[in-house]
This record gives structure tokens, sequence and C-alpha cells, in this order.
């Protein structure tokens, strides 16, 4: 990567490989009057134009159910792979051309005549479930696709909220963000015809859960015929777990014309067609008493769903959202009641975090706008309802409110060292002499917990998911000793080739060099669920876990044989086997070679050192931290710098610290960006005005400043490495970090809340509001 | 058009379209796919190479603007020998996870580091702000330059 020689999917080109173009809606909903594709087809290189008349019935599916409350089964709309009828979205596929190259391929679309009666649509989804909002699929009563709710009885909580001393309420929207992985998501198809075989080069980040939607759920073919490879990714953040039309599409079409198909996105279409994240309207309340002890919270919240349901878009704002309501508090009463409602826009689905940010968001904006309403301080206020230290092995792990039983927690020290760290102590002081001189200085804290290393098959399985969510983990040991590992992780970033390899030379007591992670193909893995929910370490490296101590178990028993010794008088360390309290002993690679040529044998024992296990965890993991920003406001224009962004996360144990870092630093990028700078903004019509990097805000590097990380250790009782996962808390902790930050430096003006993303338009008002004027 | 150039040291000569961009040339023509292209705006800095010495964006660059020119890309930064110091810095400091954005990051680093060798960070910050990075959050970017600035001292 470094040199150039990634290997990205686009990067490839295959012998007699075509390229496509679509021709996407530009409207957000329109009833589709004809389509004139006769100039198209008979363009310059044109190889062939498809449409929904060409296609069939295919269509993607969802995989998870949640049912509406009364039992109703949730509405799940077809989600064809061209638009049949209507478009319900701007930038859903209308027709497909593959020529020769790309821009023919380009050129030819626009040659495509497509006409359109436009219809009213509606993006927002609060509004969306207005009676007489425009609907988004004709078969069904109203918007709603489901709805949902979990805690404990609502009549209850909202005595408990009646009876409170001091009640804190907030309304706001999580915003939609676009999750924009720098490389377009990318595929090719190539069949042949040799033997009916498909291969799938795809941009994903689970080729297995691809290969399994596609050939079962959508173009019916046998599942043994296609091989889907995902070499190289260029970031993911969610957006490329699902199974996308395009996939389908090129799939299909790759038979049709005998040939390689390529597609990539470019940025805008990125935008109009990737799935978003959070667009969540809130509607929350917590309650508290005399003494700051929190004694109920009652959230009411429309969360949208797109115009289709995406792979895993039901579960985010119910079983990945509402799951953690008790956050690191020992709230006793919770409700959360939750609409989902269709709305004209692409889908929205797991980005980064997935449901738990947007509970993060909530629960730590509204501790700390009860704190400042209530005059206490924000840190005080948390150390006051933490939960109390457990380990999951002395101490049970701690039933919540809302069905979750958190594994290990030990939630005071990370805020008493993330304190440490800002030098809390001083800020006030800082604070109101900055003040004298004109600077607003705000200081915000954040303490997360989020459910990880998505998890027990069974549990998920109760929870609507239409698949298990185990991992696979092979191990194959060479003849020579040198050793290679298949995983159904998928490493778009996270360093798997690094810490995996790290681990399995560690346990196996051999150089990491002689160890090699291979993922990312369905013909070289056996099976796997990809890699979303920061579970790749705690799922994946445990089924790895698993193979290496039937290596081990197998290799003893040879390693006896040759030692001419019991089994249970051999201790394995270093990479080789000793009989205890001698200095006989065998090295791995002697014992390898062995099982490969097995002259010399123990008997009844089959030749051969190679493993694969299925490892399906026993609970949900639990990170959990402290973040804290340090903001400076602009009195004059509003803008906010980051000045500082402090961290302390425990993810339970840690095999890479610089790849645990760089994750965590990462993330709190991307949860900066939401706060301060993302938006996907919709006009009326339900055009996308933000849709190129011109007008959608990324952080840049001269928006962040270093992000100082520190640790604690709390392991995960449950896996045998004790690891909770690290790909997500960034993102979850930094943004109401950041919000909390720019309401203190504002909280001397009467300002207890902001919308997202704190704009200096925003803030200017904010600060205006009130009579105040200036600073 | 027949458009010439020197890439990589190597002089190349091909009848190309005229609306082919530079970084489609270097991608689809030579088969030098180290050169990203991320976005269609000009915005995201992964397409960048350097054009007679400076760091310019390849997808914004026509392929016959730049006949006659130098260019270097990913590919010829290490000019054969391992690793250039930038691209060592990136990997010692864990200066890329994805590593879609890196090649154009790379480049990038060179053209601050040719025009700025002793570089505050706030320099660098600044500097990069025509490259977006999706994974690190900038942090372990701007530690891979300064080290590479200290290498190359």
């Amino acid at each position: 990567m470094l040199t150039g020689k990634g290997r990205y999917t686009d990067d490839i080109k295959l012998p007699g490989m075509t390229h496509s173009a679509f021709v996407r809606s530009p409207y957000a909903h329109a009833k589709i009057i004809s389509i004139d594709t006769s100039a198209a087809e008979k363009a310059e290189g044109v190889v062939a134009v498809y449409t929904a008349e060409h296609c069939g019935d295919y269509g993607v599916p969802c995989g998870w159910q949640v049912n509406f409350k009364n039992g109703e089964t949730m509405r799940e709309p077809q989600h064809p792979l061209l638009a049949k009828g209507k478009v319900k979205h701007v930038g859903e596929g209308v027709a497909f051309v593959i020529a020769e190259t790309l821009a023919q391929a380009r050129d030819a679309a626009d040659l495509v005549e497509v006409e359109y009666e436009e219809l009213p649509a509606v993006t927002d989804p609060a509004k969306a479930m207005d009676a007489g909002a425009p609907k988004v699929h004709d078969e069904f009563a109203d918007n709603a696709s489901f709805d949902w709710c979990i805690g404990n009885d609502r009549a209850e909580v909202e005595a408990a909220l009646a009876g409170a001393h001091h009640v804190t309420e907030m309304k706001y929207k999580n915003h939609r963000v676009a999750p924009n992985a720098l490389e377009p998501r990318s595929y090719i198809a190539d069949y042949d015809v040799n033997g009916d075989k498909y291969t799938l080069y795809s941009s994903t980040q689970n080729p297995h859960l691809i290969r399994l939607l596609m050939c079962a759920f959508v173009l019916g073919i046998p599942e043994h015929k296609v091989r889907v490879v995902s070499h190289d990714v260029g970031g993911g953040f969610g957006s490329k777990i699902y199974h996308y039309t395009e996939e389908a599409l090129v799939t299909w079409s790759s038979k049709q014309i005998g040939r390689p198909v390529k597609w990539t996105s470019d940025r805008s279409e990125a935008f109009l067609t990737d799935a978003h994240g959070r667009d969540h309207v809130v509607h929350a309340r917590m309650g508290f008493d005399k003494d700051g002890k929190i004694v109920g919270l009652l959230a009411d919240e429309f969360c949208a769903m797109g115009a289709y349901l995406s792979t895993f878009a039901p579960a985010v704002p119910t079983y990945l959202h509402g799951t953690l309501f008790q956050g690191v508090y020992t709230t006793p009463l919770i409700h959360l009641n939750v609409t989902a409602p269709f709305t004209h826009t692409v889908a929205v689905d797991a980005y980064r975090g997935a449901g738990r940010p947007e509970a993060t968001y909530l629960l730590e904006r509204i501790i700390s706008k009860a704190a400042q309403e209530m005059g206490m301080d924000q840190a005080e206020l948390r150390f006051k309802n933490f939960i109390p230290p457990f380990d999951g092995v002395n101490q049970p792990g701690y039933q919540t409110q809302v069905a979750l039983q958190y594994d290990s927690g030990n939630y005071a020290p990370v805020l008493e060292r993330g304190l440490e760290m800002v030098g809390y102590e001083n800020f006030k002081k800082e604070q109101e002499e900055a003040r004298k001189n004109g600077k607003l200085l705000g200081l915000g804290i954040s303490t997360y917990i989020e459910a990880c290393g998505i998890a027990p098959s069974a549990v998920v399985g109760a929870l609507g998911a239409r698949a298990g969510l185990y991992e696979v983990g092979h191990v194959r040991v060479q003849p020579t000793g040198k050793v290679s590992v298949f995983t159904g992780a998928h490493s778009h970033g996270q360093g798997h080739e690094t810490a995996f390899a790290q681990f399995v030379a560690d346990k196996l007591g051999i150089p990491m060099d002689d160890v090699e992670i291979f993922h990312g193909d369905t013909d070289q893995v056996a099976f796997g669920m990809g890699t979303y929910g920061s579970r790749s370490l705690a799922v994946g490296g445990s089924a790895i876990m698993k193979s290496i101590d039937k290596v081990l178990e197998k290799g003893a028993k040879i390693a006896a044989h040759k030692l001419e010794a019991a089994e249970e008088d051999l201790v394995y360390a270093d990479g080789k086997w000793t009989v205890k309290g001698t200095d006989k002993s065998i090295g791995f690679g002697d014992v390898s070679l062995t099982a490969y040529v097995p002259h010399d044998y123990p008997e009844g024992v089959e030749p051969g050192l190679d493993f694969s296990s299925f490892y399906d965890p026993a609970n949900f993991t639990y990170p959990f931290g402290c973040h804290i920003a340090v903001v400076e406001v602009d009195s004059e224009t509003g803008r906010v710098q980051l000045k500082r962004f402090v961290a302390c996360d425990d993810v339970g144990n840690v095999i890479n610290p610089m790849i645990v870092d760089g994750q965590i630093q990462g993330g709190v990028a991307q949860g900066v960006g939401q706060a301060l700078l993302e938006e996907v903004v919709f006009d009326e019509a339900g055009q996308m005005v933000t849709g190129s990097f011109m007008d959608y805000a990324m952080p840049r590097a001269d928006d962040m400043p270093m992000v100082e990380t520190d640790r604690t250790t709390t392991p995960c009782p449950h896996n045998p490495l004790g690891v909770k996962g690290a790909g997500e808390a960034g993102a979850i902790g930094s943004t109401p970090a950041v919000v909390n930050a720019v309401v203190n430096a504002l909280a001397h003006m009467g300002v207890s809340d902001i919308q997202m993303p704190v704009t200096p338009q925003r803030v200017w008002k904010a600060m205006h509001a009130n009579g105040n004027g200036k600073a | 058009m027949q458009v010439t150039l020197t890439v990589n040291g190597s002089k190349v000569s091909h009848d190309v379209e005229p609306r082919l961009s530079l970084a489609h040339f270097l991608r689809e023509v030579l088969d030098l796919t180290g050169t990203h292209v991320g976005c269609d705006t000009s915005s995201c800095g992964a397409c960048t190479v350097l054009l007679d010495g400076k760091a310019v964006k390849s997808c914004t660059v026509l392929a016959v603007q730049a006949d006659g020119g130098q260019v270097t890309t990913i590919e010829g930064m290490a000019n054969g020998q391992g690793m250039h110091p930038i691209q060592a810095a990136f990997k010692e400091h864990h200066g890329l996870q994805c590593g879609f954005c890196t090649p154009g990051m790379v480049m990038t680093a060179a053209d601050i580091l040719a025009n700025n060798p002793h570089p505050t960070e706030q320099e660098i910050r600044h500097s990069l702000e025509g490259n977006f990075c999706r994974c690190t959050g900038y942090h372990n970017i701007v530690k891979s330059i300064q080290h590479a600035a200290e290498q190359m001292k």
C-alpha cells in the first residue's frame, strides 16, 4: 500500500473486461412513465443496456426482522435491482449500461431517455409519520416499517419522572451522516461458462455473507459456484457490509453478456447510494432525585430506514441502540419507544458504532444538560450514578433494564484518569481567565459504554437476525512449521495481518514472520461473517485461538510419541514441548514435519496439523471509556476550534497498542466530524444538497488536534483473549464530548443545548438568543 | 492526441482522448494503480502525484496538459531502493490504515518537505488540507511526516 502495490477492486483488470454506468433517478419520488434505451443501445462501444424489464423480479433482501409491537410482521418492500414503476430516492438505479470503455458507458447512459412524473417526497423521519405524508410504498397503510419498544413498563417510567425532583428534557435530531470510506464501492463480476462459475471481486467487509445473500436470496444461483474475493478495501465504517443492488446486477449481467463487468462508484454516486448513518429524531426525558441520582429515562424516537430496508437496517435503532440505554449508570427505570419509517432517501444502516453512538449521544448530552440545570459538576453527577465495579468472575455481570447483561466493568477509573489527563482541577480557573480575555473555552465529558463482539447467535436470532454471528478461524500448520491462518473476519484498515499474526505467534512461541493471515476470499476461507461491530479480534480471534488449542493438543500427542513420554508430562513453551524436569524437548517445526511425514507416528492419530473452528461467543463484550473535549469558541464568529481531545478507554486486553490507538484516533475524528461539520441535508423535494466533498464537510488535518490516549484494562471474562474490541469506541464517545464542550463554553450565556453539527451559524445564533448580544 | 511524458524516470508515449485525466492515464493506460481516485471534485487528494516536482491532483489535470512533463507517482517514490524515508516513516508510525489515501498523503508530504524541510505540526496540518483521510484522524500521518522530516535532515 505504501509503495503503490495495494490491490483494491478498481485496480483489477481482467481480459475482455467491460465497464458500466448507471442511469440514476434525478427525483426523490416519481412515477416512471417511459424509458427509451434505443439511442444508447446504438451508441459506440455499447454491449448491453438493462432496465427492470430485464432483471425480472430480482431484489436484495434485508437480513434482520423487527416486527411491530402489536405483532404485525415488519413491512418489507421488495428492493429491485433497478427501479420498477416508481423511483423512491434520488440516485436509485433506473438503467444499467455496459460498454467497452467507461467513457463509452457513461456517454451512452446520457442517451437513455426516461420520462418521469414527479411526486411529493418526505425525507424527515418524524414528518414521514404525519397524517397525509407522501407514502414511500403504496402497498402499506403508512410509512412505518415497524415500531418497537424496550425496557420497563412505560407507565412506571412516566410515574418515576412525575415524582422526580428534577427532569431534564431534550428534543433534537441525531442527524444523518455519510460514511464516506475514501475508496468508492467497486465490483467486478466474471462469469466463466466452463463449469457455470462466477467470481465476484467486491469492496465488501464480508465476502461470505454477500455470497450467501446474493446466491440464496437474490439470483438463485448455487453458492458453491460463486467465489467472492475482497482483497484490499479502502475503508468501510459499515457502509460496505451490506449487499447492494449493484453487486447482484454486475454478477447477473456478466452471465448475460459472457464477459467480465466492472462497476466503480464515483463520489457523487457514493453519496446517493451508499447506506447512510444515524437520522434519529429524538424526544427524551431523564429524571433525578434531590441527590442527583437518576430515577428514570424515557425516550421516543423516529428513526429513518430510507426507501428500502438495507441488510442490517432494522437492527440499528433497536437492538444496537435501545439495549445501550443503561449506559454506565444505575438508572432503575428505562423505556425507549422507536418508530422506524420509510423515507424518500437512500437507506440508513449501521455506520461506525451503529445505534450505540446515538444512544451514547442521548445519555451523555442529557446528563451534562441535567448537571448544568441542577448546578452540579458534570463529572460529579456521573460519579454519583456509576454502576459499581464488577469483573464478571468474582462478581456477576450487571443486568441492565434493557435486556443485556454487561460482562465486566469498572467505570470510575476511566473518568478519574480522563480528568487527570485534561487537568480538570485547573480548568475552571482557565475558563474564567480566558473569558476575561474574550475567549470562550469549554470542556465536555462523555463516559460511554458499547456492546461489541456481535454476538451470540442464539441471542441475535431471538432478536430478529436472519443469520448466525459466530466466526471461523482455520489454522493450517505447514510441514515446515510455517503457519497459514484463515479468518472469516475481514481487514480493511484494522491491521488483522499484524495483530492476528502477533497473538498466533505469541501463543505458538514462533516468530511472527512464520505466520501469514489470509482473509477476504470465499475459496480460501471456509466461512465467515465479516468485520463490523468491533468483532474481529473478540470473535474472529477467539475462533483462531480454538484452532490453536486443537493444534497444540494434537501436537502434544505427536511430541509425546517422539519423546517417549506421557502427554501429561509435557509442557509447551517457547515453541517446543519439553518433558517436565528434563532437557528433553522437541520443537514445533519437528512436530509439524512429523505430522506430515508420519513414519514414526503415534497409533490412531491422523496425519496433518490443520484445524478449523467456529466460535460463537457467550455474550457481547462491553468496552467503555471516558472522552473529554476542550474547545475554544470564537465569540465574534461562533467558530468552534477543538483544542484538545483526551480519551481514556478500556477495551479489555490489548494485543497491539499502536493499532488500538489508531482505531481510537480515527474513530474520534469521525465523531468530531458529526459533532462539528458533517450533515447530509435534503431540500423539500428530497434532493441531497450535500452530495459532494465540496458540500459535505469532513474533518481535515487542521480540524483535529493530536488525540491524547490512555487506557485502563478490565479483561473480557468470556473470551480466551480477554479482548473487547476497539473499532467503534472513538466514534461513540467523542460526539457528545465535543457538543458538551461547546455548550459548556456558552453556558454562562444561558445556552443549555445546541443542535449538531455545531456550525458557526448555529453557535452565533445560540450566543445571540435570549438577548445576550456579545460574549 | 499523442502525449509524451516521463513517468517515474521512463519515457512513455500514447495516443489518448483529450478528455482523459492524468489519473486515469496513469491507472488505465500505464497500469500504475497506486494513484487512487476518491472523488470527482478535486477534494480528496488520493490522486496526488508530482508533476515537474510539484504536488498536483491528477484527477483534474488532463493527460494532454502533462505532455512533456516529469511525473512521479507513489510507485516511483523509492527510486528502486526499498522505501523512501517518507514511506518508511508511515510504516513505522502506523500512518496508514486502509491505505487508500496513503499514496496521496505520501506525495503531498514529499511536496511539503521539499518546500519546508522543518515544518511545525500546525504547518503540516495546514499543508495537508487538500487530502482527506477517513481512518487515522490524521494523528499518525502528522507524526509520520514529522519523523520523515527528522530522517531527511
